[in-house]
């Protein structure tokens, strides 16, 4: 039998894929999967880094594309979640996916597969809230800037939806909790890292970085957000529910609250 | 731009199209043309939400707020003294493209007071979607509202701009109607829907040999009706709600709790509460009929003319039908299985897949998400204990409520409180 290792790769999804393949490839019998800012050895077992390797990570996602589009999208949003402990658990899930044969079904009975597609899932809300919570300011570069703080590295996922809307403006998203940003040049979005000296958040003081008519638009929308309330209906329970609180700063709406 | 106009006015145009329940963006998949501005999200995105709950997914205006009607339920109906104001359309347009660079708004959503007549207030509304097409290239998510009796050449001109056309109903019964809009003539509202319907037929049709046929209102049309404010039972309303699917192949039908706006003797008077738990049972109603295979007339019909308000209407129909229970989850076809109480078409899906692999206990569906508060009465799985024994309807209620709280259980409740 094969001795068990720790295997540890680079943090990124293509390491974690090639890591996957080497495994596989390797007969490894594997204790655990851990990015190399972690650093927790195991105190009885070996561990083995991985090099990054385009073309095996590749392959794998093609593995797992072929046998159930379902099951890459599982893979790779869940994947961003972060969560401690998701590379173990994707790897099972992929041993799984592989080990079954004939037409994919998802077995939700099982704990793994039930635990992948809730994360997911709320990986996927995230995106979808990020598509719709990210405020653009005009500064006086004529660029759309939004900061925004998602509780999941959600910026690979919502880059496309947001080239093919704004095709027309350029438009920068920038992720302050993990200090990197999507910047749209008219021709295609690169990754980009800020020495940002201030948030900006939607606050009422404000930034000499934005035009003054780019406070114009900002007052009509909060009056609009305000206009638009049915005062005999109000539901702040359900209001919350839809917009939680951790997003009211990035929010111009919600300024005056948050 | 004049700052503090478009203010004023966007206060007073917001303040009266609110009473508009439709926010949707979601149904068109229309793409970004030659690198233009906008698209449609095909599922659609609510940007914020106001403080009453409900989605803000479109900049929902009205044209102007003039009107030469006099419906008494409308906020804006012509003896009402109101702030009046009236858009420019290229102010409109400024609106739309600003608040939707910004990632404010999905799209704009326009509807108008009637002035002169219909067809002349179609058809700014048609110039302002136009403008922004053609001129602007702007391909986010337009709704266009339909005014009744507008003619079928501006509806067919409508359609190739809009995303979703839509006419509110506003009244459920014809003899509502009557007594509340004097003015206004079922057919005026239906003739409209009508042109729209056949529009749809058509392109469909068309579509299907040349590929190149312009889009036409791909997100179909909606209707909207108010709830409790001439009297109908739950059961007029479903039945004209599913007449309204069925006739003119709606995509959503609305129901806007009726929120008092005059004082009028024909009227809820101002200040009494807005119906939200019956217009919230009667979406249940919708959803029932339109994903979970539930005909109309099984949920009301002459013996139950009104939906309960304390249990949900699914619940209430397995409580007057506990001959179908209970259900063996692992062997149930689909559309049983949609009909246990508690369980969701998403919590049917992953049971379907599940249960290929293992015979699913209650373990199993907690995990999946099954409601079992409600859902263990009506229902075995791989597991000796199963809660029903031999519980009529009405125990199992008695013990759901107990088991339950709901926000608008003091409305409702029996129980007097001993403090008031």
């Amino acid at each position: 039998m094969n001795p068990s290792k720790t295997l540890i790769y680079d943090g990124s999804f293509n390491g974690f894929l090639t890591t996957v393949f080497v495994a596989f490839e390797e007969r490894i019998e594997v204790m655990d999967i851990q990015r190399n800012t972690q650093g927790q050895n195991g105190l009885f077992s070996e561990t083995e880094t991985v090099f990054t390797n385009v073309e095996k990570a590749k392959r794998v996602w093609n593995g797992i594309r072929n046998t159930s589009h379902n099951a890459i999208t599982n893979v790779y949003f869940a994947f961003l979640s972060e969560t401690d402990g998701i590379e173990l658990m994707l790897y099972t899930y992929i041993q799984k996916l592989m080990a079954t044969k004939g037409p994919k079904q998802m077995d939700y009975s099982d704990g793994i597969v039930l635990r992948i597609s809730q994360l997911a899932r709320s990986v996927g809300r995230e995106k979808h809230r990020m598509e719709a919570f990210v405020r653009f300011q005009l500064t006086k570069d004529d660029i759309y800037f939004a900061n925004i703080e998602p509780d999941f590295d959600v910026l690979p996922l919502i880059s496309k939806h947001f080239r093919s809307r704004y095709a027309d403006q350029q438009w920068l998203i920038y992720d302050v909790k993990r200090k990197y940003g999507i910047y749209y040049n008219l021709e295609h979005v690169e990754l980009i890292s800020l020495n940002l000296k201030e948030v900006h958040f939607n606050k009422i003081h404000k930034s000499d970085a934005f035009l003054n008519e780019e406070y114009d638009y900002q007052t009509l929308w909060n009056d609009y957000f305000k206009s638009t309330n049915i005062k005999s209906r109000i539901n702040r329970k359900l209001h919350t529910q839809h917009v939680p609180k951790r997003y009211w700063k990035y929010l111009s709406e919600k300024k005056e609250t948050a | 731009m004049d700052f503090n106009r478009i203010q004023e006015k966007l206060n007073v145009l917001a303040d009266a199209a609110k009473y508009d329940v439709s926010c949707a963006s979601s149904g068109s998949d229309r793409a970004n043309k030659d690198k233009g501005l906008g698209n449609a999200s095909k599922m659609g995105i609510c940007h914020s939400y106001t403080e009453d709950g409900r989605c803000v997914s479109l900049l929902k205006i009205l044209l102007t707020n003039h009107c030469i009607f006099d419906c008494a339920y409308c906020v804006t109906r012509k003896s009402n003294d109101v702030k009046r104001a009236a858009f420019k359309i290229q102010e409109v347009v400024d609106l739309t493209i600003n608040f939707y660079r910004r990632n404010y708004i999905e799209g704009l959503f326009l509807s108008s007071g009637i002035f002169k007549n219909a067809d002349y207030t179609m058809e700014r509304l048609i110039a302002v979607a136009k403008k922004l097409r053609l001129e602007e290239n702007f391909n986010g998510y337009i709704h266009l509202k339909s005014i009744p009796d507008a003619s079928d050449e501006l509806m067919y001109e409508a359609g190739l701009y809009a995303d979703r056309l839509s006419v509110n109903i506003e009244i459920p019964t014809i003899s509502g109607l009557k007594l509340l809009a004097p003015d206004k003539k079922h057919e005026d509202f239906t003739k409209p829907m009508l042109k729209v319907k056949n529009e749809l037929i058509r392109f469909k049709n068309e579509h299907k040999v040349i590929k190149s046929t312009p889009k036409y209102a791909p997100a179909g049309q909606s209707t909207q009706m108010i709830v409790g404010a001439t009297g109908e039972t739950d059961k007029d309303i479903m039945y004209s709600a599913t007449y309204y699917y069925k006739q003119y192949n709606m995509k959503r039908v609305y129901y806007s709790g009726y929120v008092p706006v005059a004082e009028d003797n024909r009227l809820p008077s101002i200040g009494s509460q807005v119906p939200m738990l019956r217009e919230n049972r009667l979406y249940q109603t919708d959803w029932l009929l339109r994903f979970y295979g539930f005909a109309v007339n099984e949920l009301l019909n002459n013996d139950h003319p009104n939906l309960d308000i304390d249990v949900d209407p699914k619940l209430s129909w397995a409580l007057r039908n506990m001959h179908h229970f209970p259900v063996d989850v692992n062997h149930a076809d689909k559309r049983m299985l949609a009909r246990i109480p508690g369980m969701g078409m998403r919590s049917v899906e992953k049971i379907l897949n599940a249960r290929r692999f293992r015979k699913l206990n209650w373990d199993h569906l907690k995990k999946i998400g099954v409601a079992l508060n409600r859902a263990k009465y009506f229902m075995i799985c791989d597991s000796r204990n199963w809660e029903r024994k031999d519980l009529d309807a009405e125990k199992i209620k008695g013990m759901i409520l107990q088991q339950s709280t709901g926000k608008f259980r003091n409305q409702y409740s029996t129980q007097l409180s001993l403090f008031n």
